[in-house]
């Protein structure tokens, strides 16, 4: 009886503030001790794809020949590249590229997940069983290649990326967003609601989605992190900008014919993009414990 | 009372259920249909949309302004691009029962041929990959769980967590600079032999390991929590004896089911690490198809891909009644 009380109101239990945010800081902080370096590093290239000035004055594609192939110093953090351009430059102006790409991909597999796992999950039935298969297709497809297969259609460039690894991660969002929908729609205060005659649109975005939205936004930090690994994957294969742009993995494509003499030149923005992502997923799995610890 | 103890243990569970032939045929009918799925999907994305084959060919050629209407008639004749789409479709699933795939643009040869050329080294890079993952992930899953030192434990189960993060391509290129050009163990380039083989295998290998000692460490300590691990300790049994006896063969099932994943990622690995070490195989084939726009190329990659998760998965759902005799009772329970 007492549990079935307290099941009508699951948003009580879940919100964070009535917990209290530093029990919730702390107790993320004991599980979590690397955390707040993550976030560091997140929130610093963030700083670096909105403000490229601020970080580095030296111009990302205009080099010094004489300069050229130099190892790191204090002049260059990361050293230079065959032109002589600096390569810190390069890569914090090339945040800007390869974060905006990975943001619109997941923003595009975020959105049209929930719309076609709010289909499938609120009106089941055919809607259920077509959108499912379609799920299930798109996972039989290796995500890349599947990336590759829509940018072969598109053609090249930061955009077109940014579409294909956003249209090759649907799959997985859906999923949730239909799990997520069919758990929350069982629930009684749906019920309640819906007998309360509140249409289902409005059940759907106040009662259903705020539910929804933490295990989905754990998964959009996760994306996040292979959506970084996708973009820079599919830019060294050559099908983002063109040369002259910084995009993450087309710099370290560029490096490879200097490896032999310029270990720096692959090494030191690879390790960026690998910085990322880490940090990604660390936000991601502290975002997942906080939710198993919420029940 | 101990025999229902026991009963929890998969291993010791033999029944025999009736449906057990309705559930593989019903598993191989639902994998036909998939693959079927792939097909019309990949239809759909690379010939239903605005850019067909001729006019991509014809914009790589620039010959457009001296090519006529009357060879860009009969080429997109010879392609069926004038047919209705529905009938496109229809011969091009014909064409594909036949395992014919049309022709490359860029190289002319047919698809399925240059497929077939490439499926060998590929092969031999993803099994030793595979081969390398399965060691180092199941070592690395059971240290964590056997070890009883805290950082220890830390360190092993908190490794895949950051080997899953690193980009494959560069991965590659240091174990290159490292292996390659620092020390000179390995050669850099081309598919000369095993030794070639070394690095991108262990390039290919890093991710997957990470997976298969994410996924194996979770089942270890489901499984330990199982009833019967409590019974054998309780008869004296040791931990390391216990564990790889008794524990390790029902923990790995969970590992059965994502071998699909597993594939596909190392598919898709080796993509980006044929590429960087300049192999031969079906991942150079994809990424050159998608440079040049071949439309029939990447259909044909995309397809494999396709069909090699589907057979795995369905070779999977055919061994696990062979290994979990929980399903033999009851087919479907799993699903």
């Amino acid at each position: 009886m007492n549990d079935g009380l307290i099941d009508t109101l699951p948003a009580a239990r879940r919100t964070p503030w009535r917990s209290g945010w530093s029990a919730t800081l702390l107790r993320v902080l004991r599980r979590r001790p690397l955390l707040p370096l993550g976030l560091a590093v997140l929130l610093l290239v963030l700083s670096w794809a909105l403000w490229p000035q601020l970080f580095s004055h030296f111009d990302p594609l205009l080099g010094v020949p004489a300069q050229a192939l130099q190892g790191p110093s204090l002049e260059h953090w990361f050293g230079t590249d065959h032109l002589g351009r600096d390569l810190y430059s390069r890569t914090v102006h090339g945040a800007a590229l390869s974060l905006q790409a990975t943001l619109l991909a997941v923003v595009i597999a975020l959105l049209s997940g929930i719309v076609l796992g709010v289909l499938a999950g609120f009106f089941g039935g055919w809607v259920d069983a077509v959108l499912m298969r379609l799920v299930e297709i798109l996972m039989a497809i290796p995500a890349l290649l599947l990336a590759m297969a829509v940018i072969t259609v598109l053609g090249f460039g930061t955009l077109n990326i940014a579409l294909a690894v956003g249209l090759s991660s649907v799959a997985t969002f859906a999923r949730l967003v239909r799990g997520e929908v069919l758990r929350w729609n069982a629930s009684t205060f749906v019920e309640a609601a819906s007998a309360c005659g509140v249409g289902p649109w409005t059940i759907i975005v106040r009662h259903i989605l705020p539910h929804a939205s933490a295990p989905v936004l754990a998964l959009a930090a996760l994306e996040f992190g292979s959506a970084v690994l996708a973009v820079s994957a599919l830019s060294f294969l050559g099908f983002g900008a063109p040369p002259p742009q910084p995009e993450w993995g087309l710099l370290v494509s560029e490096g490879r014919n200097y490896m032999v003499s310029a270990w720096w030149y692959t090494s030191l923005p690879g390790l960026v993009v690998a910085a990322v992502v880490v940090s990604a997923n660390q936000l991601a799995r502290a975002l997942q414990d906080d939710q198993g610890a919420r029940g | 009372m101990s025999d229902s103890i026991l009963a929890t243990n998969p291993a010791v569970v033999r029944r025999r259920g009736p449906g057990i032939w309705r559930y593989l045929l019903a598993r191989a009918w639902q994998a036909l249909l998939v693959l079927w799925a792939a097909f019309s999907l990949s239809f759909l994305i690379l010939y239903a949309l605005p850019s067909d084959p001729v006019s991509i060919m014809l914009n790589q050629s620039g010959e457009q302004s001296t090519v006529n209407q009357q060879q860009v008639d009969a080429l997109r004749a010879q392609y069926h691009l004038d047919e209705p789409l529905a009938v496109q479709y229809g011969i091009a699933l014909w064409r594909a029962l036949q395992l014919d795939f049309g022709n490359s643009i860029q190289s002319g040869q047919p698809v399925s041929r240059s497929l077939a050329d490439a499926l060998p080294a590929t092969a031999a890079l993803t099994f030793l990959a595979l081969s390398v993952a399965l060691v180092a992930g199941i070592g690395l899953a059971l240290g964590a769980s056997l070890t009883r030192r805290a950082w220890l434990r830390d360190l092993l189960l908190g490794l895949p967590a950051v080997a899953v993060s690193l980009p494959t391509f560069w991965v590659g290129l240091l174990l290159l600079q490292w292996f390659s050009f620092g020390w000179h163990w390995f050669p850099a380039m081309g598919n000369r032999g095993l030794a070639s083989l070394v690095l991108p295998a262990l390039t290919l290998a890093i991710p997957t390991s990470a997976v298969i000692a994410q996924v194996l460490a979770r089942s270890l300590a489901a499984t330990w929590r199982q009833p019967f691990v409590e019974a054998l300790r309780a008869k004296g049994l040791g931990p390391v004896r216990l564990m790889l006896v008794h524990v390790l063969h029902n923990a790995l099932i969970p590992i059965l089911s994502v071998s699909g994943v597993i594939v596909g990622s190392l598919l898709a690995g080796a993509v980006v690490t044929e590429t960087v070490f300049s192999r031969e195989g079906v991942g150079r084939l994809a990424q050159a198809a998608v440079s040049s726009q071949d439309i029939p190329m990447v259909q044909g990659v995309v397809l494999l891909a396709a069909l090699i998760f589907i057979v795995v998965n369905l070779l999977v759902d055919l061994l696990y009644p062979l290994l979990d005799p929980r399903i033999r009772a009851n087919p479907g329970a799993r699903r």
